[in-house]
């Protein structure tokens, strides 16, 4: 029976030829990765197993990038049990302040994930590397834990269901878009435990971002994984960058689906999620007058450079609303260099807004922009959960960088043609 | 034999609100405990009793992959979670923690909130004391149950380490 782009990649973790939805396996991992905040309880545990050292010193990637630089005495903390640990078993892979990044946006641009690879991190977003044709998924710091002593993760083999865009995009319409509307039309648990499988001709003309975008949104609709299959794109994307050998999967023809949904793209306007789920999501023109406190283009969702550009597109020789904050922030050290190289920095700044370091700050309201009572912002991230910035009576609209940047201009939630 | 009284919420509770990010720089879990579900119910922690139950509807626990969620749950004195499904992360790291989790859509439907609930893990069993009602749980697979008898994935995990050495 035929087999999907996840199925094989199991599969081939387990030394199978073929894997069935629904049975658990023990899984070979290529990279096991964690946080700031998830590695701290992760390292306790693995002290409990008693093992002598970590499975593989190379396949374990330590990114300190949530509350980082730390934002008080107690993250400074557990930043340290992690670097303390880091340095103990020599662990490759440790990304320091200066030379980190949002795990996310780091680990696919240092070509530690390549297609092919079989990825768990103790974060939820981890699904995002499914844009290189990986297998990537979040788990909790326990499995963290035991795949660092082991090189080995139990997973349940997901069913799939397949995405199929089509049509053109309009200027405006990425990535975000097309995630933000599938989850509004899916809802937040409308793939919970399955593969997201991403496909179609609107697929195979997004560029990288677009389908990092994406993929990283899978968990919001209760995937498991998202999933593109590697192509032209995804291999330029990978040459300079993959550490090690690609392995190039694609689903067959007869692998079998739990459901096919078809979108056309040309019908799809940018889109924004209102509070406080993710499936609230509207067309930008439907919004009305929703005036905002905050705009903040940045995290593993949107910051990467063509994010700032798309942003900077919009805010080039304007001025932000005296009534919003606008904080800008590049994903990793390498974007934000190049974001001050192609002048975005200088654009951003000049606009009044604030550029800021690589973290994951607002987007979980650790830090770098936490909202008070009854304030709102639009943002780039990825949830707009009660509380999610800050106070639990505080508001998150999810949109793209243009949507963002184009609000922040003009004092209310607006679409990036009222602007440019 | 667990024994409660029943705390009742709603579809998509997620891990913002069972433990808000601005308690993330701590992972003692006495102290995650006393934040349990403090965004969605301010006064949950006062109220629930040691052994009582959060019965919740679908999707409970999706966001975020912090294993203070089921932490924070477990130190409040919640013995046991029932809802319509779980979040997929929340449900690996409820197991591998060893808070104890069922899924039944007839028993949230038939449990109101202050309800006094019985539930045997062993066979599945959720009894509402109050109405007298009786559900049965999905049962585990095998494979999960072996890791729920080894007291969590980190107590199987030691005992692979310690086989691996002979």
């Amino acid at each position: 029976m035929g087999q999907t782009i996840t199925q094989k990649i199991l599969a081939a973790h387990c030394g199978r030829e073929y894997v069935e939805p629904g049975e658990l396996i023990n899984a070979r991992v290529d990279l096991v990765l964690g946080n700031d905040i998830t590695a701290p309880i992760a390292i306790k545990e693995f002290e409990k197993i008693g093992a002598e050292d970590v499975f593989d010193r190379h396949k374990i990637a330590l990114v300190p990038d949530h509350s980082t630089p730390n934002k008080d005495i107690k993250s400074a903390e557990l930043a340290k049990e992690v670097r303390l640990f880091a340095r103990k078993h020599n662990i490759v892979n440790y990304f320091e302040v200066g030379r980190m990044g949002i795990e996310h946006a780091l680990i696919p641009d240092q070509g530690l994930v390549v297609p092919g690879d079989l990825v768990i991190g103790a974060d939820s977003h981890t699904c995002t590397y499914g844009a290189v044709g990986a297998f990537s998924t979040g788990v909790g710091s326990t499995d963290m834990a035991a795949a660092m002593a082991l090189g080995e993760v139990w997973l349940k083999v997901p069913e799939a269901i397949k995405f199929v865009y089509y049509g053109r995009r309009g200027k405006w319409v990425g990535g975000k878009d097309l995630i933000l509307y599938t989850i509004g039309r899916i809802g937040v648990d409308g793939a919970l435990y399955s593969t997201m499988e991403f496909t179609g001709e609107t697929i195979k003309s997004l560029p990288m971002h677009g389908r990092f975008t994406m993929c990283n949104m899978a968990i919001e609709a209760g995937g498991k994984n998202g999933i593109i299959a590697p192509d032209d794109i995804t291999m330029d994307y990978m040459r300079a960058r993959a550490k090690r050998t690609c392995r190039i999967y694609e689903s067959d023809p007869d692998a079998v689906y739990k459901d096919v949904i078809e979108i056309d793209c040309s019908r799809i306007e940018p889109q924004v999620s209102l509070p406080n789920l993710p499936e609230n999501a509207k067309t930008v023109s439907e919004i009305g007058d929703v005036r905002i406190d905050q705009a903040v283009i940045g995290s593993c969702t949107n910051g990467r450079i063509e994010d700032l550009r798309e942003a900077a597109e919009v805010l080039r020789s304007r001025k932000v609303h005296p009534d919003v904050r606008l904080i800008v922030i590049p994903a990793t050290q390498e974007i934000y260099l190049q974001a001050v190289k192609e002048g975005l920095a200088q654009i951003f700044v000049e606009a009044g807004g604030v550029f800021s370091t690589p973290t994951c700050g607002p987007c979980l309201g650790g830090h770098m922009g936490c909202l008070a009572a009854g304030e709102r912002a639009i943002a780039t991230t990825n949830r707009n959960f009660t509380g999610r910035m800050g106070h639990p009576t505080s508001e998150v609209y999810l949109s793209n960088p243009a949507v963002a940047a184009a609000s922040a201009v003009m004092g209310r939630i607006a679409s990036p043609e009222e602007v440019v | 034999m667990i024994t409660g009284r029943a705390h009742k919420f709603g579809d998509n509770v997620n891990t913002d609100e069972i433990i808000p990010a601005r308690y993330l720089n701590s992972t003692n879990p006495a102290e995650l405990g006393m934040h349990c579900m403090e965004d969605i119910d301010k006064d949950f922690v006062n109220r629930a009793e040691p052994g009582d139950l959060i019965v919740a509807g679908s999707n409970f626990g999706c966001g975020s992959s912090r294993e203070h969620a089921p932490i924070a749950i477990k130190a409040a004195g919640v013995s046991c979670v029932i809802a319509k499904t779980f979040a997929r992360i929340f449900y690996r790291n409820a197991i591998n923690i060893g808070l104890p989790i069922l899924e039944c859509p007839e028993a949230v439907d038939g449990i109101s909130d202050g309800d006094k609930v019985e539930v045997d893990l062993n066979s599945g069993t959720i009894r509402n004391a109050t109405t007298g009602a009786e559900f049965k749980a999905k049962p585990f697979p095998s494979f999960m149950r072996d890791i729920i008898e080894s007291g969590g994935l980190i107590n199987y995990a030691r005992q692979r380490v310690i086989a691996s050495r002979g």
